[in-house]
């Protein structure tokens, strides 16, 4: 009886757990479009006023979005959109242009690009035909045509606006923003990117043309407002299904962000970088060890995810030493794995090496992480003074070591 | 492009000399033999003959009339023409002068005094044919081959004028002397095609859409009518008209052919007596026309109306469909007939013609007019009517009807051209279904209202005037959908996406029209903010005075001496260069327009704009000839236009911007941009802009630098007196802004970099900070604080900032590189010892913290 009961419960954990991975998941791979945005009030503010101003009263404008990686530009972008999009009147007027400097590596296909969003005359399906010219001249009259009152808002985003920068003559950034700075279509251009010095890279008379609005995404919390955001991101919406189990979920959050452990290893990871999307994926980490038996993250969990996050990467020592002595050695050695692995082990009694992550014996001892206690150039000295030294390994130091 | 142009043509006098003068060493010849080279073919041109000169555009060379021929001392072979224009010669808002639509065989006498009319015989082509019209004569329309052309009007550089009586006769005889005196070689378009005749005839047999060939017909069905018809003035009339024509096909002929002496005669007291007819068949017809008058006002509104004056079931199959015809054509006429009208009433009281404008006539006149032709056209069908009650043909009858809504309306014009076609259309599908005759008279307006939304405005025939602006808007050259437009069965608006991969070349470029109106700016700070955009076009451009005087002189000065020549304008960026300059051309044209100066053609290219320097060729030429080819190709078509002696040429004026982006290893663009104006014949005055003020000495080779020449202008740095006069004088009395706040921008602003550009965006932001806060301070005006804040954002350095809000890590590496910096010396350290350092640091923090 009691068997049967405990099966239950069992069942509807499981099914409340795998919902429980999906919800939290969606939310830390940034699939989920309503997620949350974090100390950055008064940007959001600027920037919608800023577009809002646009598809209203049609007012031209320019505007850069400056934040280090993972500071939540596009997610800033993408929020001010949605909300604008829910104003009717902006809707049914605004004209969208998504570039990216990766995929719009120069200004021809950057035109065309923005000619096939645009959906001008000159399109034919998905494909555009004319000159390189051609098209600029067609672009440029197209928006020289229309006037504030009359003609629909278009809306550049330009997502890593630092490699378009890199554009020949700049081109396509000075036209975009003469535009913006004279009576002509009402344009806003939005730059996205991670570069501090962007304005140094604009060429003098496109810098004149740029309004110089720049919005700043810094990550400009400390550790508490940190430990809100793990709390956050963590806790499970009070709407979720199973009630108990969201209450209890939520408890141990609170009771994990006040435990001193995890509180050590989200300080680490703090330091290390502030960016939510490494917070994130260690909060993945840690999340894929949750199974029925197991319903709720310890700190022990996070832990785990914290050294497995930091441990990149895993290589078998026979391996790389049989492929070294293939490529770079153009000898006929063949060692036999034991012999590789003593010489290995021999290398560690001398203290030469040293294991990172203390003699546990999880990991098999091909896959442990060393760490060289050498100089680079203690090495060269060592290799200098050892007369038989093979032409092979002298030929290793001098290329691979001698630059660092 | 054009093998005439290319195959070679060998110049030579027929004869001797006719007569000398001594003083001028000149010898004047009888006439001048063309031999061309490929074809072998020879050509006899002497004075008084129409010939095509070579212009510069290829496919379009200029039409004139020889005058005379004469070798000049040093051996050069010279003409004197009297040009003609055509209509794409003419200045585009001048078009709407006529306010009809221009058939391309039409040209018109050029008395304007713009253009040399000694040229080099050289650059005739050959002959052509002109055909003089009278002025109420309209233009036959001829689809095969463009050899013919027809002068109707002359034009003197401010408006347009039918020809004089005494010149047309002149124009005719000399066209019938040369018809009888030359058997000389001709080509095709001597002969004079009598299949042209035939097709003509054919065409007017056929029910045609067109409404090119209107006049002709108009009066002979007003003829025909009025023959069965006894009233005394009709009498007279049709008398009248039927002075040299009887058919159709023989009108033709005889207007072609031989022009008949009545015709030319026909003078101001021919007039008088036409009009004094046309007024007595008004009175004669008036109480039955008063009803209609009232539907003109409301053409749209009252339909219904229409019908039932015309409704009468007479033969109720056949003539059903007529009515609704008939009542299409009244809805036409008046406005073209008001043109006509007026166009007579000037002939009547000879009073000088410039004061004749259909569009500084008020509006009570024209309303006037509109019920006066309204009448005259009520008279018309009325007398449509009554023929077809005395049905003495019913077949003809019926022949004639079907034409005569098509034939009726003679406006030219592109808007009312396409209303009758879809009024045909409607027509045709009306026939089709016999309906109620109130019901189909609905439709037709509703077809014209389902088109496009955009298109509707222009096509709502409401009132004349709104046609008027919407003709011009539609003659435009641009609109690629037209065709697609005509036919109301494809107005969707995704049929007018381009179906091949051709198509692209006429695509209209465009962006949509928005679906809402702009808000207004509700406050103040939002008005001001309006105003403070760079965007905004100022009423005048302060503290830029002295250069726009400089330039404005420089250009002038080189307009009325018809000569070319070069500036350089330099300035760093947000000086206000394109501004000034572009103030200047628009000073420049206005005074044109005054006539205080020979007209010029303004044509500007900006090298930002351009994505290779050598497409500035391409550019210059699409803009001066709005042809496209490549760019080697425009080079060199450039090159020939400004280096030979154009006969017909006016002064281009063409702004260079972003010059030094046309530069190129061999300088080849630039040289020969700078080239051009030293010709003697070229007349091009470049204006170059650029940023930096040693450009030429810089990056020029010796000889591009020395033809750019001297003339040079600096553009310097605004003060901050200036940029607070800008300020000012943008917002207008408008307050919004303290007055120490804008002081301090200036000063901010004229202390970095003197960019008014800058200026005017920190006070927009500040204006949007501003109302951010304005919740809170009273006075609602821009303060200091709020300018400290805009120029802190924009100024600032990020660095420190984001540097502050860097992680540990992160802020402990930077620390480590400095410190390696500072203990190695040296710009440049491995990254082993930053590293190395950096575990250095973290050690003893980690050690700082644990203890």
């Amino acid at each position: 009886m009691s068997k049967r009961k405990s099966k239950e419960t069992s069942s509807v954990n499981g099914e409340c757990i795998s919902q429980v991975q999906r919800i939290l998941r969606e939310r830390f791979c940034h699939q989920c479009p309503n997620g949350k945005l974090f100390g950055v009030q008064l940007q959001y503010k600027h920037l919608l006023e800023l577009l809002k101003r646009t598809t209203i009263h049609g007012e031209s404008n320019s505007a850069l979005i400056i934040g280090p990686r993972g500071s939540g530009k596009t997610m800033l972008l993408n929020h001010v959109l949605k909300e604008l999009m829910e104003v009717k009147q902006v809707r049914e007027n605004l004209l969208q242009v998504h570039l990216n400097g990766l995929l719009q590596t120069n200004d021809k296909i950057a035109l065309k690009e923005i000619t096939r969003q645009l959906q001008m005359e000159n399109v034919v399906g998905d494909k555009v035909f004319g000159s390189f010219a051609e098209n600029l001249a067609f672009l440029l009259e197209a928006l020289k045509k229309g006037d504030r009152d009359s003609s629909c808002p278009v809306l550049f985003i330009l997502d890593e606006f630092d490699l378009f920068v890199h554009h020949k003559n700049q081109t396509l950034l000075y036209n975009l923003f003469d535009i913006s700075q004279s009576a002509q279509t009402p344009v806003t251009v939005i730059g996205l990117t991670c570069r501090q010095d962007i304005l140094e890279l604009l060429e003098k008379r496109v810098k004149s043309r740029f309004s110089h609005r720049q919005i700043y995404l810094l990550n400009s919390f400390d550790f508490k407002q940190y430990l809100k955001i793990f709390k956050e991101q963590l806790s499970l919406p009070t709407e979720f299904l199973y009630k108990p189990f969201t209450q209890k979920w939520n408890k141990n959050v609170q009771s994990l962000s006040e435990d001193r452990t995890v509180q050590d290893v989200l300080r680490n990871h703090f330091h290390c970088s502030k960016d939510l999307r490494s917070l994130h994926m260690l909060l993945m980490l840690a999340l894929s060890s949750i199974t029925v038996s197991h319903p709720f993250m310890t700190g022990s969990d996070l832990l785990e995810a914290s050294k497995l996050y930091r441990m990149d990467s895993k290589a078998n020592i026979v391996h790389e030493f049989q492929k070294f002595i293939q490529r770079k050695a153009h000898s006929m050695y063949n060692f036999e794995k034991p012999v590789v692995m003593k010489a290995f082990e021999h290398l560690l009694q001398l203290e030469l090496i040293k294991p990172i992550e203390g003699l546990s014996v999880r990991a098999q001892r091909e896959y442990l992480l060393m760490k060289l206690l050498l100089d680079n150039n203690q090495i060269m000295d060592a290799l200098q003074v050892y007369p038989n030294c093979p032409t092979d390994v002298k030929q290793w130091a001098t290329s691979s070591l001698s630059w660092l | 492009m054009n093998t005439r142009q290319q195959c070679k043509r060998i110049y030579s006098w027929v004869g001797r000399a006719k007569s000398s003068d001594q003083q001028l060493k000149t010898f004047q010849y009888r006439g001048v033999l063309i031999k061309s080279e490929r074809s072998l073919t020879e050509m006899c041109i002497l004075p008084g003959e129409f010939v095509l000169v070579e212009g510069e555009n290829a496919d379009q060379p200029f039409v004139a009339k020889l005058l005379k021929l004469y070798e000049d001392g040093s051996q050069e072979k010279h003409a004197v023409v009297q040009w003609f224009s055509r209509i794409t010669e003419l200045p585009l808002n001048k078009r709407k002068l006529l306010q009809r639509e221009v058939s391309p065989q039409e040209i018109f006498l050029d008395k304007g005094p713009g253009y040399d009319t000694d040229i080099n015989v050289e650059t005739i082509i050959k002959n052509v044919k002109v055909i003089p019209l009278a002025p109420e004569e309209a233009v036959p329309v001829r689809s095969n081959g463009k050899q013919i052309f027809f002068v109707k009007e002359s034009w003197d550089g401010k408006c347009f004028k039918p020809l004089s009586p005494g010149l047309l006769s002149e124009l005719k005889e000399a066209e019938k002397k040369k018809r009888v005196g030359s058997p000389s070689p001709l080509t095709d378009c001597q002969v004079f095609p009598s299949d042209f005749i035939c097709s003509l005839k054919t065409e007017t047999d056929r029910v045609t859409r067109s409404t090119m060939k209107t006049k002709n017909f108009q009066m002979e069905i007003e003829s025909r009518h009025s023959a069965s018809k006894s009233s005394l003035s009709k009498e007279r009339h049709s008398q009248r008209v039927a002075n040299g024509i009887n058919t159709p096909g023989a009108r033709k002929k005889l207007q072609l052919n031989s022009p008949t002496k009545s015709r030319n005669k026909l003078t101001g007291c021919d007039v008088l007596e036409l009009l004094v007819d046309d007024c007595d068949a008004l009175e004669a017809l008036e109480p039955s026309a008063t009803k209609r008058t009232v539907t003109f006002t409301e053409i749209l509104g009252s339909p219904p109306k229409i019908s039932r004056t015309n409704g009468e079931p007479d033969s109720p199959l056949s003539i059903r469909g007529d009515w609704s015809k008939l009542a299409e054509t009244i809805r036409i006429s008046p406005y073209r007939r008001g043109q006509d009208s007026s166009l007579k009433a000037k002939n009547l009281d000879g009073k000088d013609d410039d004061t004749w404008h259909l569009n500084s006539r008020n509006e009570e006149e024209e309303t006037e007019e509109r019920t006066r032709e309204s009448r005259r056209t009520t008279k018309q069908a009325a007398t449509s009517k009554s023929n077809s009650k005395s049905d003495t043909n019913l077949a003809e009858e019926q022949e004639l009807k079907t034409r005569s809504p098509v034939v009726i309306p003679r406006s030219h014009r592109k808007c009312v051209q396409k209303t009758t076609a879809r009024i045909a259309e409607q027509l045709r599908f009306l026939n089709i279904s016999e309906q109620d005759q109130e019901d189909d008279y609905l439709p037709s307006t509703d077809c014209s209202d389902s088109s496009s939304s955009e298109e509707e405005e222009s096509m709502v025939p409401s009132t004349p005037k709104r046609k008027t602006r919407s003709s011009t808007k539609l003659s435009t050259p641009k609109s690629s959908r037209k065709p697609s437009d005509t036919t109301p069965a494809k107005t969707p608006r995704n049929a007018s996406e381009p179906r091949t991969p051709k198509t692209p070349r006429n695509a209209t470029p465009k962006i949509p029209i928005r679906n809402q109106a702009t808000e207004k700016p509700a406050n103040v700070l939002e008005e001001a903010r309006l105003r403070l955009h760079v965007s905004t076009i100022p009423g005048s451009l302060p503290c830029r005075e002295e250069e726009f005087q400089d330039i404005y002189n420089f250009v002038e000065s080189k307009l009325i001496d018809g000569t070319g020549g070069c500036m350089y304008i330099s300035g760093v960026p947000g000086t206000g260069k394109t501004a000034t300059v572009h103030e200047v051309i628009r000073c420049l044209q206005e005074a044109v327009e005054n006539d205080e100066l020979p007209s010029f053609q303004f044509i500007e290219i900006n090298g930002m704009k351009l994505t290779d320097p050598h497409q500035a060729y391409v550019q210059i030429l699409q803009l001066l000839t709005s042809q496209k080819v490549t760019a080697t190709h425009a080079a060199e078509l450039l090159a020939k236009l400004f280096s030979t002696p154009g006969p017909k040429r006016k002064t281009t004026v063409l702004i260079v911007d972003e010059l030094d982006l046309l530069w190129t290893r061999k300088q080849d663009v630039m040289y020969n941009l700078f080239d051009w104006p030293t010709q003697k014949q070229a007349k091009l005055i470049i204006l170059a802009i650029a940023n930096t003020m040693d450009l030429p000495e810089r990056i020029m080779m010796n000889r591009v630098a020395s033809r750019l020449g001297l003339t040079r202008m600096s553009f310097q740095p605004y003060t901050y007196k200036q940029l607070q006069q800008i300020i000012s004088s943008r917002l207008n009395h408008i307050k919004a802004f303290e007055e120490d706040a804008i002081q301090l921008v200036s000063r901010k602003v004229a202390a970095l970099s003197g960019d008014a550009r800058r200026c005017l965006d920190i006070c927009r932001r500040s204006t949007e900070i501003c109302e951010f806060s304005s919740q809170k301070s009273t006075s609602g005006l821009v303060s200091m604080a709020h300018v400290m804040k805009a120029i802190d954002e924009m100024f600032s350095s990020p660095y420190i900032n984001s540097i502050r809000n860097a992680s540990l890590h992160e802020q402990m590496f930077l620390k480590a590189i400095i410190a390696e910096f500072r203990r190695s010396g040296l710009e440049e350290a491995t990254v082993q010892q930053v590293h190395l350092l950096f575990f250095f640091k973290t050690w003893t923090l980690a050690f700082v913290l644990i203890v």
